[in-house]
């Protein structure tokens, strides 16, 4: 069980990004088209119940699985590297139409040109480990 | 009850289920971030003894990698025993747009173009592929995280850095589906 829950945990994460088509390059252009309400219905309804789960297990001071009481971390405080990273994503993001997980719901969906997307996202992370000191963050 | 969930999932369930996922992880003592995974492989593969951004210990994320094989067992599944016969609701007028652009929707998933194994035999096409998965890893690991860091734990969270994260999503989401695509697509 110790492994099993994140299995588990991940394949539902599979099945309802493929399921409610979350995973899907058309529907990413439907959104950023601004044609249709289905992927800020997803991520709105997401962000809604989320927000008021982290407040209530503040409020309540919950603790997790293994009795420690749960954090939540602040992220620091700054605004270029998730202004020039977010834009440099949302590029990617629009282009191949999936996000890091999605791109991997997308292979096991059977669409074996994500592999490729794969490996440039890896491809990606390690040139920005490379490059880290000399970008503006 | 199958037959139920093989239709395809309207948007309220599918975001009530990721919030459910993203406090399932908390509940376990984690958080939900999905590309965190791609510095874990570069890591695993031995980027450390190269590159400081590497160099830590990838064992403490194992339980994501996990998570990772997970979404491709979801993906497997609902492509096969969960796999709608209904095609996609696309807008119509997102059909055609993407039309215009030379870009068929055939009720599938994916543009067949695009993502079939064929398309990788041309060139462009796996340019385009290689350079848009670039883009998703340098930016995301840039910004510090992707859509379930930022927009779904980060702003769960009220982070105002994962706000402006999502700005930049968008952004960037926008000046490539509305500049850069007519350019790619129509060469």
């Amino acid at each position: 069980m110790k492994f099993l829950k994140y299995i588990i945990t991940g394949i539902l994460f599979g099945v309802v990004m493929a399921k409610s088509e979350a995973i899907s390059w058309f529907r990413i252009q439907e959104m950023f088209r601004f044609q249709s309400f289905h992927m800020y219905g997803i991520i709105g309804t997401a962000v809604l119940l989320g927000t008021t789960a982290v407040y209530l297990i503040k409020k309540f001071r919950l603790k997790d699985l293994s009795g420690t009481p749960i954090k939540f971390h602040d992220k620091d405080r700054n605004w270029r590297k998730y202004l020039i990273g977010g834009t440099i994503f949302g590029l990617g993001w629009a282009l191949t139409g999936a996000c890091p997980g999605p791109i991997f719901v997308n292979i096991g969906y059977g669409y074996l040109g994500m592999v490729v997307v794969a490996i440039g996202a890896v491809a990606g992370t390690y040139l920005y480990g490379l490059l880290k000191n000399k970008l503006p963050h | 009850m199958i037959e139920l969930l093989k239709q395809p999932w309207p948007w309220y369930t599918s975001g009530s289920t990721i919030a459910l996922i993203m406090i399932m992880l908390v509940y376990f003592g984690k958080s939900f971030g999905f590309s965190s995974n791609l510095r874990t492989i570069c890591s695993m593969a031995g980027a450390g003894r190269k590159v400081e951004f590497f160099d830590f210990d990838w064992k403490a994320q194992k339980w994501n990698l996990l998570f990772l094989i997970g979404a491709l067992i979801g993906g497997y599944l609902s492509a096969t025993v969960l796999k709608s016969d209904q095609p996609l609701q696309l807008s119509a007028a997102t059909v055609n747009d993407l039309a215009k652009l030379g870009i068929d929707f055939d009720g599938r998933m994916n543009p067949g173009e695009l993502f079939a194994l064929k398309s990788l035999s041309s060139f462009g096409g796996f340019l385009l592929l290689l350079s848009g998965g670039i883009m998703v890893g340098f930016g995301s690991r840039y910004a510090g995280g992707c859509t379930s860091g930022h927009a779904i734990s980060g702003l769960s969270n009220l982070q105002l850095p994962s706000l402006i994260a999502v700005t930049g999503f968008f952004i960037g989401g926008l000046v490539m589906t509305h500049l850069l695509f007519p350019l790619i697509f129509q060469l």
